[in-house]
């Protein structure tokens, strides 16, 4: 919980990590891949506060006891969200992998909520998979990375057949919430690999799902926003804009603030700090004090006030993944209630 | 030597005019261009970086393919040899564009398309970017909605942000002549509605912001990952 003149923030961060980038865990042959990958994570951290910066070895693999500092000692955060990325043609036991993230799950209860992962290229071992590990874990949220490499394959849509057919078992199973996350993604080669469309179709397909597109769909936006207020279960999850723009960029974060709050609005933008890329205190600090700067380029994107920082910081994620709220962190009565899937299609034009 | 560094600032403005395609930004701006030379008997060396490992590939051959083209154009340059560096497709980007076999063949089986389509997608984004810088100071002064409708392209005040909607405007083929509107649909050419004007101008600013953003990034990410060679080459 963050504290801030007398308010009190309940805050899920609903997009972090445990991974193991260290050179031990590189496949033979694929070095340069899982160097440069970690390398490229490495640099995003830049963006950041000058404080925050690690060394590459730090970044390469941290210790549980450094996480649990960052995050709930220094960082305020009240539950964490592992979202697994498996990438195992280029690290031996996987980047984080569920089981990995999970460790964390049993031995801090109520401090951490384990999603997993799928992929339609598995077929019916990747199916028995997600069954076992939502047994094992009751995941409720599952994240896809559609860039990930495999068996000469560079990617994969959520337009593809066999993803509905995962859709339709998350749904069976209560996954309703799929985190979408596109980058740095390369697949289809002669095409934009970062096109949200095969998002529009899978949430329309399946409106009792929840599907959270991470780092809004960064570098698109204007593609992501128009898809966003079309499908009232799309969701704006706002790891990377924070992390990457808020100290770095803060003009242009403020213009992409403004656009999320037009076309997505405040009650579907979910706060993640993508940790270990960026340690979450900074960036809680930084957005409840947060507020547009002065100047007309600014004065028409929407205004954003306890309730809204209340909501992304914490509430709306908490919403979609059960959470219980202490009454003390909640919104006055009078301020509403984060909004519902169906409010949310009044959002935009 | 004062002939070898005219061949130079040559080489140098051929590389101005490469763009980003993902960006709309050239090359030399952006600080892609590592290192430029040439040699006595006219060969550039050009490296090209990015801002990481993992940037695009599609639009890495782009910049490639369109600095070879720009650079062997230049008079006195008897062979362009450009060279993406420190990228995890270089060899099959930099043999492609040296072997001049286009994409598809450089990717064998992994790309059917060439790349023209997915480059018009990006000039009609930096179309409706464009149309937001131009609009912008336009409705700050006090240009109504009617007023902004009724623009033709020859009755705004010059500007760069101008000339650069209306080169792109005319790669893709869209009107931009002096008669034609300022306000038009970057997916058909046609002129915009009065009911349509506020959501078009959302739509052009959103888009904008978001190539701005991407484009902070970018800068971000590259002066990080190139912070030593940039110090270097201060001192140049």
């Amino acid at each position: 919980m963050y504290e801030k003149d007398g308010e009190k923030y309940f805050v899920v961060d609903s997009h972090m990590h445990y991974w193991d980038a260290s050179p031990a865990n590189w496949v033979p042959g694929a070095e340069q891949y899982a160097k440069g990958w970690i390398e490229c994570f490495h640099a995003y951290q830049s963006l950041a506060p000058a404080n925050t910066h690690w060394p590459i070895e730090k970044f390469q693999k941290y210790s549980e006891e450094t996480l649990m500092k960052d995050l709930f000692e220094d960082g305020y955060v009240d539950v964490a969200i592992t979202q697994p990325t498996y990438l195992r043609e280029w690290y031996s036991s996987g980047f984080n992998d569920t089981d990995r993230n999970a460790s964390l799950v049993e031995k801090h209860p109520g401090k951490f909520i384990a999603n997993t992962r799928w992929d339609p290229r598995e077929g019916d071992a990747g199916i028995k998979q997600l069954e076992a590990d939502v047994a094992r874990y009751g995941c409720k949220g599952a994240k896809m990375y559609t860039a990930e490499w495999r068996e000469g394959s560079r990617g994969w849509t959520l337009k593809d057949p066999e993803a509905f057919r995962f859709l339709e078992k998350s749904q069976e199973l209560g996954v309703k919430n799929i985190h979408v996350h596109k980058g740095p993604t390369i697949w289809p080669l002669d095409k934009d690999a970062f096109d949200v469309s095969d998002v529009d179709q899978a949430a329309t397909k399946f409106p009792e799902l929840n599907f959270i597109v991470e780092h809004v769909g960064l570098p698109r936006i204007e593609d992501f926003c128009f898809m966003a207020t079309q499908e009232p279960n799309v969701y704006a999850g706002l790891s990377v804009v924070v992390g990457g723009l808020m100290h770095a960029r803060p003009r242009f974060f403020a213009k992409v603030m403004g656009e999320l709050l037009f076309w997505v609005g405040e009650d579907k933008m979910t706060f993640g700090s993508d940790y270990g890329i960026w340690e979450p205190r900074w960036q809680i600090e930084g957005l409840v004090a947060w507020d547009f700067p002065d100047g007309d380029e600014f004065s028409d994107y929407p205004r954003v006030n306890v309730a809204s920082k209340k909501k992304m910081l914490g509430l709306n994620a908490a919403k979609l993944y059960d959470i219980e709220v202490p009454a003390e962190c909640q919104l006055p009565a009078d301020a509403g209630e984060p909004a519902a899937q169906d409010d949310a299609v009044l959002v935009g034009p | 030597m004062t002939q070898a560094v005219t061949v130079v600032s040559r080489v140098l403005d051929a590389l101005g005019t490469v763009r980003d395609p993902e960006l709309d930004e050239s090359v030399t701006s952006l600080g892609f261009v590592g290192s430029c030379t040439v040699s006595d008997d006219g060969v550039a060396q050009v490296r090209l970086r990015l801002p990481t490992y993992f940037c695009a590939p599609n639009f890495a051959f782009l910049m490639v393919a369109d600095a070879y083209d720009a650079v062997s154009a230049v008079p006195g340059i008897s062979r362009a040899d450009i060279v993406l560096e420190d990228h995890f497709a270089s060899t099959e980007i930099n043999d492609g564009v040296a072997a001049r076999s286009g994409f598809v063949q450089s990717f064998s089986g992994e790309a059917v398309d060439e790349l023209e389509n997915l480059r018009a997608d990006f000039v009609r984004k930096a179309v409706w970017a464009g149309t937001d810088r131009v609009c912008r100071p336009l409705i700050a002064a006090g240009s109504a909605g009617e007023d902004l409708i009724a623009l033709t392209l020859g009755r705004v005040a010059p500007s760069a942000d101008l000339d650069r909607l209306r080169a792109r405007r005319a790669q893709l083929g869209l009107p931009a002549g002096d008669d034609d509107p300022l306000v038009i649909d970057p997916a058909s050419g046609a002129a915009v509605a009065l009911e349509s004007l506020p959501l078009h101008l959302r739509r052009a600013r959103v888009t904008r912001v978001g190539v701005d953003a991407n484009t902070g990034i970018c800068r971000g990410l590259l002066q990080e990952r190139y912070r030593p060679v940039a110090a270097e080459g201060e001192t140049r």
